[in-house]
């Protein structure tokens, strides 16, 4: 009998427990590429019939590095009908149902609004991905929260946007993209900010955004592998700015949540933070405690795609470093990195206190779930 | 190995000073007629090429004590001779001459630039101390001037690598630079790259507001061409390349590595010339210096590193002499009890330098028994 | 040990695969140009269903921008993170000392000695001439 047994153990599994999460990252999904379109108003819908979306990038309609998987996304998570994510009877079977998702954080990419060149189709886009969450997945699924999509580049637009929301207790968050025109702690976003904390709502910064420069100071990457790296270097960037442009100091109550940019990055970071500002403080009087306290105090991070050392132990020692108190589950469905909610656990050698925490108390806390 | 002990009581080899040439009039010697002309009626020569990455008056760029009384950080000979040399009683020290003129567009003026400052190099230090080692600066920009000043230098085995920039106009990676890691490889030469750029947007994110912005910047930077290089192959095809990351903050590493081993595991048929983990390819390949060393001060995490990259023979002791990372004597965050003391102070040196050993009978193995 | 019928020839056709439950435990079967070959359907990573992933051929290169496709078909992708695995042996060969996936043994079996397995139910749908899949556990 060839049976041939794993040198690895298989990564050990709870017993079938009772999973209730909080996931912090789904992507809902268009059935057509048209379906947007009775959101649009009439001028816009004309428009995008007539020129599409408009980047800066050489791709009218995809991004520069083709993905190892189509629709980037995991080969199991096609509906019978249309693209992955676009499907809620689908999603609901695959994911909600199965892995326990008693909240669900949606995160819509689609055609980045942010992204678009045009300021009036990219807000115009916006609205309608927002009115868009509200009809096709959080009225018939009320697991699910939208995000208010609004446009960095256009402040004014943004903060409509955001008003026209408020009162609207579905929607979670306020959704931008951290690849902005310039680094987001610069002062033509802090209106948007304003808004954010006027609204009570925490800002979401999924990784991605298309803002002309190359994915890296040091010039475009080849591959694929490469520039889904520069994911962290993103965050990384991203943290630095709003921290030393001093965005915390001025609005006390902002909240901010890093999507998709992993975690174990962070302990390094606030070192190097802390340990630079003490010998430049004189650069960045503005500010009053040490960068890592800001972090501390204004930002929580998403698990996924969860960080694999060797050892899990060493996963663990990140978690501690992080704060466990500011860290959200996430899953990324229906794309390819998903992580299942019982892999996180098994590799999370904290207490179950902790573990609760990370699976859904902090994102109860923070988005005033119950 | 006939070194005598530092102040952490085994022999060290400082990986990592800086030395400055104090203004552009300081190369003039060093050109041809051409460009002799050239500098003279076009100004160049009273033209400070001082890059926006490395101001001289942060208090980064000097400790206060380490600060000469007149002139730039690092152009002081004798304050490099007492403070960095004998106040560590360091054997050896690499030094890296980052003159700003490597960052002009024209590949012809910043190849003439790195020509001269090599040159003047060689006359104004290493000539003068034994103790001293250095990189040879070439254009980025070209890699076919990189080659040719590199062939024109090899010959001179003070010079023990060749220095790149953290933030190019390429990443390091890419096959056009191949050239320059053909010749690196001929001549016995690691690279050393340096933080720094020749400017562009420092982060994917665009231009922030502050130096400081920028120099924490460096790290992702210095993360992105480590992926570069494991990804586009260059260990693939050249197996004996050996990298140094000079002046990273090193502590970012292993995270870095345990998210691109994953991603590796899920995309490795994009690059299949990647056979081995990507981690695996850097402890073969890629070396640190320690200085900054991004850490809350005596939290331990150099053994924490050891163990998470698996290998002790990544870190190469520096100082970063005269910037400001330290202060008095704190140059090594670790016991020197350690068993990798001696590790870190030397032996990775000698094992990552070859021609730090094929210098052997030059002075600075004696250093006492001669005298500039 | 029992040697478990899961299924009928005619339903795993060449380059295709079929999910099966031997004992409590998911299996995927795949026909290699006629070769049968059983390997654990949970992927060893975050427990993926194999079965549901890209079959993929070798990529391999001697050199780095040299592509070469070899050993077309013999892979599964899977379905999540990617990672393939050696359809004949199990094998990841993202990690090969690490990480495999269980390799059982899959024969083809004619149809009138069998009598028992998950499958039996269904034999008397088809004929006795008919050959099935035999998985021994
Ligand atoms: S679950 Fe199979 S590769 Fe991750």
């Amino acid at each position: 009998m060839s049976i041939v047994t794993a040198e690895r153990p298989q990564a050990q599994r709870p017993q079938r427990q009772k999973l209730s999460v909080v996931d912090c990252d789904i992507h809902p999904g268009f059935s057509t590429p048209e379906e947007i379109h009775p959101f649009l108003p009439e001028r816009w819908r004309e428009h995008v019939k007539t020129f599409g979306g408009h980047y800066r990038q050489a791709f009218a309609d995809t991004l520069s590095h083709p993905r190892m998987a189509p629709e980037v996304s995991r080969a199991d998570a096609w509906p019978p009908k249309g693209p992955p994510g676009s499907d809620l009877e689908f999603m609901r079977a695959q994911h909600l149902d199965a892995n326990g998702v008693a909240y669900g954080m949606l995160m819509p990419l689609n055609r980045g609004p942010g992204n678009q060149r045009n300021l009036g189709y990219g807000a115009a886009l916006a609205t309608a991905v927002n009115d868009w969450q509200i009809a096709k997945w959080v009225t018939p699924e009320p697991r699910l929260r939208a995000s208010i999509v609004v446009t960095q580049e256009d402040p004014e637009a943004a903060i409509a946007e955001i008003e026209k929301r408020a009162g609207d207790e579905r929607f979670a968050q306020i959704m931008l993209p951290p690849r902005s025109l310039e680094p987001l702690g610069r002062k033509r976003y802090w209106p948007i900010y304003e808004a954010a904390v006027a609204a009570k709502r925490p800002l979401a910064l999924h990784v991605g955004g298309i803002n002309g420069y190359p994915a890296s100071a040091g010039g475009y990457p080849s591959y694929y592998i490469e520039e889904q790296h520069t994911n962290v270097q993103g965050m990384q960037a991203l943290v630095t700015s709003l921290v030393l442009e001093g965005v915390f100091e001025r609005f006390p109550q902002l909240r901010v949540v890093l999507v998709e940019g992993g975690i174990a990055w962070m302990p390094a970071l606030k070192w190097r933070l802390d340990k630079h500002y003490k010998r430049l403080k004189a650069e960045v009087p503005h500010l009053k405690r040490l960068p890592s306290e800001y972090i501390h105090d204004h930002i929580w991070l998403t698990t996924q795609p969860l960080d694999e050392p060797d050892k899990d132990s060493d996963l663990a020692e990140t978690f501690e470093l992080v704060g466990c108190d500011r860290i959200m589950f996430s899953t990324d469905y229906p794309h390819w990195d998903f992580d299942d909610p019982r892999f996180v656990l098994s590799k999370l050698t904290l207490s179950p206190e902790k573990q609760q925490a990370i699976l859904a108390g902090n994102a109860k806390a923070l988005y005033g779930l119950k | 190995m006939a070194m005598p002990n530092s102040i952490f009581g085994h022999p060290a080899i400082d990986c990592d000073v800086h030395i400055a040439v104090p203004n552009t009039a300081a190369l003039m010697p060093y050109l041809d007629a051409y460009w002799y002309d050239a500098f003279r009626s076009r100004g160049i020569e009273r033209t400070s090429f001082t890059l926006t990455g490395d101001p001289p008056n942060t208090p980064l760029a000097a400790r206060p004590d380490w600060r000469p009384k007149s002139g730039k950080p690092g152009s002081d000979l004798e304050l490099l001779r007492s403070q960095a040399l004998d106040g560590f009683g360091s054997s050896i020290a690499i030094a890296n001459c980052l003159f700003g003129g490597m960052a002009l567009h024209s590949e012809d003026l910043a190849a003439v630039m790195c020509k001269a400052v090599n040159d003047w190099v060689a006359d104004t230090w290493l000539d003068k101390e034994p103790r001293l080692r250095a990189s040879i600066l070439v254009p980025q920009q070209s890699p076919e001037l990189a080659v040719e000043e590199i062939e024109r230098r090899a010959h001179d085995k003070r010079f023990v690598q060749i220095t790149l920039l953290a933030m190019g106009n390429e990443l390091l990676g890419r096959r056009s630079l191949w050239p320059i890691y053909e010749a690196a490889v001929r001549h016995n030469l690691p690279i050393g790259i340096h933080a720094g750029g020749l400017y562009h947007h420092p982060t994917l994110n665009g231009w922030g507001s502050y130096f400081l912005e920028d120099y924490v910047a460096n790290a992702f930077a210095f993360e992105n061409q480590v992926v570069s290089l494991v990804c586009e192959g260059a260990f693939a095809k050249f197996p004996e390349l050996k990298v140094v990351l000079i002046e990273s903050g090193v502590t970012w590493l292993p995270a870095g590595m345990w998210r691109l081993n994953k991603t590796w595991r899920g995309v490795r048929p994009e690059i299949p010339w990647v056979k081995q983990v990507p981690s695996e390819l850097v402890r073969q390949h890629i070396r640190l210096t320690l200085q900054p060393f991004d850490e809350p001060e005596g939290s331990g995490r150099l053994e924490r590193f050891v163990e998470q990259m698996q290998s002790d023979q990544l870190i190469l002791f520096s100082t970063d002499f005269p910037h400001w990372h330290f202060d008095g004597k704190d140059a090594l965050p670790l016991s020197p009890s350690s068993p990798l003391a001696p590790k870190i102070l030397y032996q990775n040196a000698l094992d990552t330098y070859p021609r730090l050993t094929e210098a052997k009978a030059t002075a600075a193995f004696a250093p006492k028994e001669i005298s500039p | 040990m029992d040697r478990h019928v899961v299924a009928k020839v005619a339903d795993v056709p060449p380059g295709d695969r079929k999910l099966v439950t031997v004992k409590g435990r998911p299996i995927a079967v795949f026909n290699l140009k006629g070769e049968f070959f059983a390997i654990g359907d949970k992927c060893p990573h975050e427990a993926g269903s194999l079965c549901a992933g890209r079959i993929v051929g070798l990529a391999e290169s001697d050199v780095p921008g040299d592509y070469r496709l070899t050993r077309a078909g013999e892979f599964i992708k899977c379905p999540w993170h990617g990672w393939e695995f050696d359809i004949r042996t199990g094998q990841s060969w993202c990690d090969p000392t690490g990480t495999r996936v269980r390799a059982y043994d899959a024969k083809i079996e004619p149809g009138a000695e069998l009598n028992k397995g998950p499958y039996v139910a269904e034999t008397f749908k088809v004929t006795v001439e008919d050959d099935y899949v035999v998985i021994n556990l």
